[in-house]
Parts: C-alpha cells; structure tokens; sequence
C-alpha cells in the first residue's frame, strides 16, 4: 500500500506541469491576471491542479479500510500522542513518638489514552539509625475501561531488609470515582498464595485557589494469616490522614499534615506480641510534586 | 535558496509588529491590494511586556503580514518554510479547489522544510477571513493573519474608514508543554476553581440544599461548573493585532466618521467576549459574508470567527476596545481615538461565570424526542417534497438518514457503553441560538446572538434538503480525550461522506460541558437560526454551546477531501477531527 501511494506521488509533479498551463480556461474561461509582481523563485513545488468542473477528483491517495482518512502519507493532526509523568505523591518526614520516619508514595506512567505502563512505589525509611524499613515496587498495564477508570495487572515486589523479600501478583482498578475521589484498589497474591488487598482513597478539597486540604484514607486487608510477615486475616489495620498543602506552581506544593495508623484484629495481636506498635499518630511534612 | 532575496524578511532583520498592527494605525485604505504574496515561516525574536520568546512567524511578524486582495482575482500565495519542521498555510473560510486548502494529510503533503509552496486560485468571495498554520502547534506561536477580500460590487454599508482588529492569545510557554500539562492535570491552568469559600457563600445564597445538591449533581458527573477555558490567562497574554493590554494598540478615527472594525478571532483557544464602553456597534457581516445590521453592545466571538462591525464615534475621546476571555482570566485591550497616546478607561473584569446544569442541557426542559412534531427551524413546517430519492447506501453515510427533507431532529445518540471516549451524554439537547451564552446578557446592555443574524448575501443554493445527517461532538475531559461520535479522529473507519451538490441539513449536538467552534473546510454552513432559506447566515466557525443542538445547511460545492474540526488548537490536536470527502 506504502509504495503504491509513493508511486502516485512520484507520478503526480509531472501529471501536474502537464495540465498547469491550461487550468485557468477550464476553469473559469479567463486568463489569470497578468499582473504578477516579480518572477516566481525558481525551485518552488509547483501544486496539482484540481479537475476541470464535472471530471472526477483524481484521488490522492488509497484509503487504508478501517483506518482514518489521511493522504499523502502523513496525519493531519496526531491524536495518539505518549505521555509520561513521574507523581510524588507523598514524599515526607513522619515527626513522632520513637524514631522518626521517611515516606516516599509515587506513581509513574508511560502510554497513550488507553495503555498505560505503570511504576508505583511507596516505602518507609528510619531517618535516626538509616536505611530502609520497607519498600514496596509495583509494575502494571493499565487499560482504560471506563471513561474515569483504568484496570491493572502486573507484579509486585516487596524488600523488607529484615526478613525475605516477596512477590506478589497484582490486579487492580485506579481511577476517579464520583464526587471527585481518587482510588486506587488493589489485589495481590504472594508467591506462597496469600491473597490480601490495598484500598487507598484520596480527595482534595481546594481552601484557596492553591492553598488545599487533602483527607487520605487507607486499608489493608488479607485472607489469610501470613505469621512469618504479621499479617492476621481480615482487616489489618487503616490509616487517616489529613495533608494541607499549598501549590507555589501546579507541580511543586510544600504541604503539613497528621497522619494516625491504627492495626486491628489479629493483626494488631500479633503485632503487640512481637513488641510493635500498633497505633501510631505522627505530625507530617514533605511536599508533592511532579514532572 | 533561490529567491529568498525577494521575500521582504530574514529570520534577523525582524519587525516586532506588521505596518498594519502597528498603533496609531490609519486604516486599510492605505494598504496596497494585491494579487500576489509571497510568504516566509521563520522563526523570529518576539518581545511582548518585556518578555522575549520566539515566535514561528511569517515574514518575520506577528500577527502575519495582512493579505488584501480583490474578488474575481486570481491570485498566487507563494508559501516558503524555513522552519525545522513541516508547515502549512490554510486560508480560513475560503472557497479554493481541493489542493489549496491547506491541511497537511487531507490537502496536500504540508510544506517540508527548505520548501515553497504556490497557492493559487480564484476568488469567488469578497469579506474579512484569517489565514493560519494547520501543522501541530505552530497557529499557538504566532502563524496567524488577516485576509482581507475587497468586493467587485459595493457592499450593503457604507463606512469611511476600517480598521482590522485581530485577536489572539499569546504563551510563553511551549506549546507541547501545554499540551501535556493539559493532558495530564485537565484543570491545570485554572485557577479560578470553586473553593470551600465559595461553597459558604452558595450556602448563604441558595441555602445549604441547594448549595450541596448542586455540588453533588457536578461531582457525580466529575466535572467542574467552572471549567470555562482549558487554557487560561494564567498562560496567556492576549492580543489585539498583537499588541498586549499594556502596549495598547490604538486605531485612529476622525469624529464623525463610520469605522469598520473587522474583528478576527484568531486564538488557540480563546474565546473573547468584546464591548467598546460608549459605542453601539451594528453588526454588517459576519465569516465574511453580510448580515442585515443589528444593532446590540457586545458581542461573543468564537475562536476563528470573525465579526465585522459599524461604530459611529462623534464625540473628540479615545473609547476602548475591551475583549474579555470567556472565563474572565484575562482580556485584551485596544483604543480608537482620534489621535495617538489618548486612552479611555479600562473596565474591570466581570466575575468569572459558573455553569448551570441547564447550561450543560441537563435542566429540567421540554424533553424532545427526535421525530417528534417540530416546526421547522424557519418556524413553519417544511413541506415535504415528493419525488426526493433515497440516498444509496455509502460506505461512512450514518444511521438515520432518511429521504426526507425533515427536520427530523438530531439522531439519538448511543454510543457502545465500553467507550470511554465519552463522559457525557445529553438525552436532550436544547435549541439555544437565541442565548447570548454563559456570562453574558444579565449586564443590562444587548448581547448579539445566533438568531440575530440574517443574511445579506444572495442565497446561492436550492431550498430543498436532499439528506439529514447528525453528528456528536463528544470529549472524556478528564482524560483530555476530544471525539466526534465518541472516535477521536484517528479511530475514525475512513471519512464521512458528503455528495457534491446535495443540500445537506448538518446536525450538531454538544454533548460536552464546554463551547466548541466547528469550522468546516471548503463549502459553507448556513445556520438554521429561525430565518427563511434566503436569509440564514452563511458561517464558516460556528460556535456550538454546551448541551446545545443546532442544524446548518450545507451544499459540498468542490469535490475532494475536507477537513471538520473543532477549531480549539488542542482540541482538535487530542482528536476532534474528521474528514468529510465530497464525492
């Protein structure tokens, strides 16, 4: 198809210096206006003349079946254009009792309207002793299903310095719910078949036309017991936060906030057995920002 | 390159404002007519309140140099790029044969770098047209300019002296840049959101119900009723012939004189609502062809339309042009005055508008079936003709055609639920040509609209409708995601399918929250506004509200391949695009 319509345009210059003398009677019985100012530059593309009234249009170019109009072997406008955005969604220092903490929550994805590569990525670190707490790294497709919602699948990997890593499967829905709530929903299945879930739900609310109040709700949920990692079945914990952030540009707003992470059931038991604690309540302050 | 001599400017040897854009401007009628132009993109310095940026301009200016000629005329319009990249000029509005329309892809190849490109055809139209780049972004950094066609018979109005007011947005900012802020962050440049502040006074306003009800109806929908302007002045300097507010460009009258004002919106994406304080304007053409005069205070122009419009000026003072962007971020400004530096008093921004439901058709209003009784849009009932022949079936012609001449209403539309093209349906689009649109007409003064228009122009085509046909202008704002019939242009299966000569009634319904000018190349859209067939408007832009259904008549005079597009430059770069071919 390529090289047919290549050929047409190869053929149609010389089509054009044919019939370009004789354009104006056919059309209009008048000759052009004698009054052009300077010669024409010397090298310029002459341009096919149209058809003489009644004849039919000499066809550009061969319309591929199924594909948009386009001739001449290019696209009038380019409507399928790849994006990429790297969002620090929370990038903060937790201030509470014991040690203090880093947190990092970022997203990142690559694609057109419909298929999306996504990297997201949220972890803690201890800002007094150093190093990484956890960390938890998510490759997925996403496909736009619904005009506010993509669906997800890929891997997860979590590095816990003191124990093994895991691995996990992923499947999920992300998108904007109505009344303006961001979620973001996730199944995983561990290598060893644990099935447990992460729902996360944001919402912004604007104070001013950059000063905004951001409510943040999270869950965690499993089936099973997974003894070795302190995971109970059911609900493990939740945590509530409340971020006041100010945009100095739409990319970069410094924001204040609290943060309360409260384990419950079983989850909560193992964890006070082994000496954690399992309600934390930490004043936050980090920035978000992206490219 | 050969000839590069000849043509007026280098990329170096740069006037910051063409002779006509220049203040304290006499007036057209010194300006030569011509039949000839030659024409050079380039890149080129452009300082605007003191911030330099650059341009891809031809022959060194912005706006571009001003093209007049004379009807009937052959004329050639020589274009040579010196860019980095492909370019294109389409002459907004004018009738030409198929290769000289100008749209890379569906005219011709474009114009690649090094290259010229010679236009030429003959007028068969005489009024006020633009010509602009139709490649990628290069209308947003400066390819834009005014194309002026002197009539070989009088016009209906008489005027002394006229003045071209062109109107645009200018940014800083790359293009691509707000493209892709656009795309990743719809509300990216709006910075007059509704806040929790506006929520109390809505509270003390309409009391709390209401107050809630109406935020819960707009967030249910996850849209914002004050997301009035993708792009906003928060971005955008906007320009009167290409002058800032500060720099204010000044045309000179004589008291007592009748000046035409030949007003040109050529924007990116801004659409601009323009009073002069202390004038009456009486509008005599619109899209180049002549209207019977209306008298009224403001008017709102659509981006690429163009409204030319009488002021009388008697009194010895300088009055201002003031052009305030639909959202109210921002306005451009000039002066007519009798003599240079005088200035007349600014007026303040009025306060950004908010959306109503019913703004967007989904009020509580008569709920019209197609195929319900409807009188016709000239207010009468259209008899039907017999004898009219069923159309064959084409490849591309839409569901719902019928052969009859109708109005049968817009076909219903029912796009397969799994596409996410489409945010938003309207069940029941209204008619509202006689709306001034949102944020106008509550000021005390009268707002031209749709239906004030009555053509002047003789009526060149048959009264009979041969074929209806409807299409939906449909967006995911969200995900900036712009359609026609829920298919972005590249998910289009071919071209819709106009037959040459047939007089087709051309549905449009907005089934988006925002105004969206379409423009159609190559043939006219006469709007079906409530005038008989001789004197509906002849438009090339017509400027589509939100939730509204609309009907123009069309008669495809030149076969080949034409573009249809919203004329809102990311709009139309994020798919809402088709080609009609006329065959």
């Amino acid at each position: 198809m390529k090289n047919w319509t290549a050929a047409i345009f190869a053929v149609l210059p010389l089509a054009t210096f044919a019939t370009h003398a004789v354009w104006a009677d056919e059309r209009t019985g008048e000759v052009p206006n004698a009054a052009i100012t300077a010669p024409l530059p010397e090298d310029y593309d002459d341009t096919p003349a149209p058809p003489p009234e009644g004849k039919a249009i000499r066809k550009m170019a061969v319309d591929e079946p199924g594909k948009a109009a386009g001739n001449f072997g290019t696209l009038p406008v380019q409507d399928d254009g790849i994006f990429a955005t790297l969002v620090f969604d929370r990038f903060e220092h937790r201030f509470k009792d014991g040690p203090d903490m880093a947190l990092w929550d970022l997203t990142g994805w690559v694609g057109e309207d419909y298929n999306k590569l996504y990297i997201e990525s949220e972890g803690t670190a201890d800002t007094e002793k150093g190093g990484v707490e956890e960390a938890e790294l998510e490759l997925l497709y996403g496909r736009n299903i619904a005009s506010f919602w993509d669906l997800q699948a890929g891997l997860r990997h979590d590095f816990i310095p003191s124990k093994a890593d895991r691995d996990f499967l992923a499947f999920g829905v992300q998108g904007l719910a109505p009344y303006w709530f961001e979620v973001d929903a996730t199944a995983y299945i561990s290598d060893d078949g644990d099935v447990s879930a992460i729902v996360e739900v944001e919402y912004s609310m604007r104070l001013t036309q950059r000063l905004y109040l951001q409510p943040r709700f999270e869950t965690s949920l499993a089936l099973q017991t997974v003894e070795a990692y302190n995971i109970g079945s059911g609900v493990n914990g939740f945590e509530l936060g409340l971020r006041m952030g100010y945009e100095i540009i739409r990319r970069f707003a410094p924001y204040i906030g609290v943060e309360w992470e409260q384990n419950v059931g079983s989850t909560k038991n193992m964890l006070e057995k082994a000496g954690e604690d399992t309600s934390k309540t930490a004043a936050v302050a980090g920035l978000r920002f992206w490219f | 390159m050969a000839g590069a001599g000849f043509f007026l400017t280098g990329i170096n040897s740069v006037l910051p404002l063409p002779a006509w854009a220049a203040t304290a401007a006499q007036g057209l009628a010194t300006h030569e007519i011509k039949d000839r132009y030659d024409l050079t993109v380039g890149y080129a310095p452009l300082t605007i309140d003191g911030r330099q940026s650059r341009a891809t301009a031809i022959n060194g200016t912005v706006p571009a140099p001003l093209i007049r000629l004379r009807e009937g005329d052959f004329i050639n319009l020589n274009v040579t790029n010196e860019l980095d990249d492909d370019s294109s000029i389409h002459w907004h509005g004018i009738l030409v044969p198929f290769p000289m329309d100008g749209v890379p892809g569906i005219n011709f190849k474009g114009i690649p770098p090094g290259d010229t490109y010679h236009y030429k055809y003959r007028l068969k139209q005489a009024g006020t047209y633009w010509y602009h780049s139709h490649s990628r972004f290069q209308e947003q950094t400066g390819m834009y300019g005014p194309l002026i066609i002197e009539p070989r018979e009088p016009e209906p109005f008489k005027y002394q002296r006229d003045h071209v007011v062109v109107l645009s947005d200018w940014a800083f900012e790359d293009p691509e840049t707000i493209f892709r802020n656009i795309n990743l962050a719809g509300d990216y440049y709006n910075f007059q959101r509704r806040t929790v502040g506006d929520f109390f006074d809505e509270v003390s306003r309409k009391g709390l119900g209401d107050a809630i009800a109406d935020r819960a109806a707009w967030g249910k929908m996850r849209m914002m009723p004050v997301d009035l302007a993708d792009v906003t002045g928060h971005a955008y300097t906007y320009l009167m012939n290409g002058n800032s507010p500060d720099m204010n460009w000044t045309g000179l009258f004589e008291p007592g004189e009748t000046i035409r004002l030949r007003f040109i919106n050529a924007s990116a994406m801004s659409t601009f609502d323009v009073r002069i304080p202390g004038l009456d304007m009486t509008v005599v053409m619109v899209d180049g062809k002549p209207v019977k005069p209306v008298e009224f205070h403001e008017f709102r122009i659509g981006v690429a339309e163009t409204y030319d419009v009488l002021v009388r000026p008697t009194a010895e003072q300088a009055f201002t042009i003031f052009a305030e962007s639909l959202d109210r971020s921002g306005f451009a400004r000039g002066t007519l005055a009798p003599e240079a530096n005088m200035t007349a008093a600014v007026p303040a921004l009025r306060p950004r508008p908010v959306r109503d439901l019913a703004d967007i058709g989904m009020g509580m209003m008569d709920d019209m079936q197609p195929g319900d009784e409807w009188d016709g849009p000239d207010g009468k009932k259209e008899m039907k003709k017999g004898g009219m022949k069923k159309m064959p079936s084409m490849k591309g012609m839409k569901e719902g055609d019928t052969a009859v001449p109708g109005p049968n209403g817009p076909t219903p539309f029912k796009p397969d639920k799994s596409n996410t093209n489409v945010a938003m349906v309207i069940s029941n689009p209204q008619d509202r040509l006689g709306e001034p649109g949102i944020g106008l007409g509550d000021d005390g003064w009268k707002v031209l609209t749709y239906k004030d228009l009555r053509s002047a122009a003789p009526q060149p085509y048959k009264a009979e409708i041969d074929r209806e046909m409807t299409i939906n202008i449909t967006a995911n704002m969200e995900r900036y995601m712009f359609s026609f019939d829920g298919k972005k242009f590249s998910e289009h299966d071919g071209p819709y399918l106009f037959k040459h000569n047939e007089r087709l009634r051309l549905w449009m319904v907005n089934h988006t929250m925002m105004e969206h000018p379409i423009h159609l190349h190559g043939m006219w859209m006469q709007l079906e506004n409530g005038g008989s067939n001789d004197e509906i408007p002849f438009k090339h832009t017509v400027l589509v509200k939100p939730g509204e259904k609309l009907a123009v008549r069309i008669t495809p005079i030149e076969k080949g391949d034409w573009a249809f597009h919203c004329h809102l430059l990311y709009h139309l770069e994020a798919g809402m695009f088709q080609v009609m071919r006329v065959a």
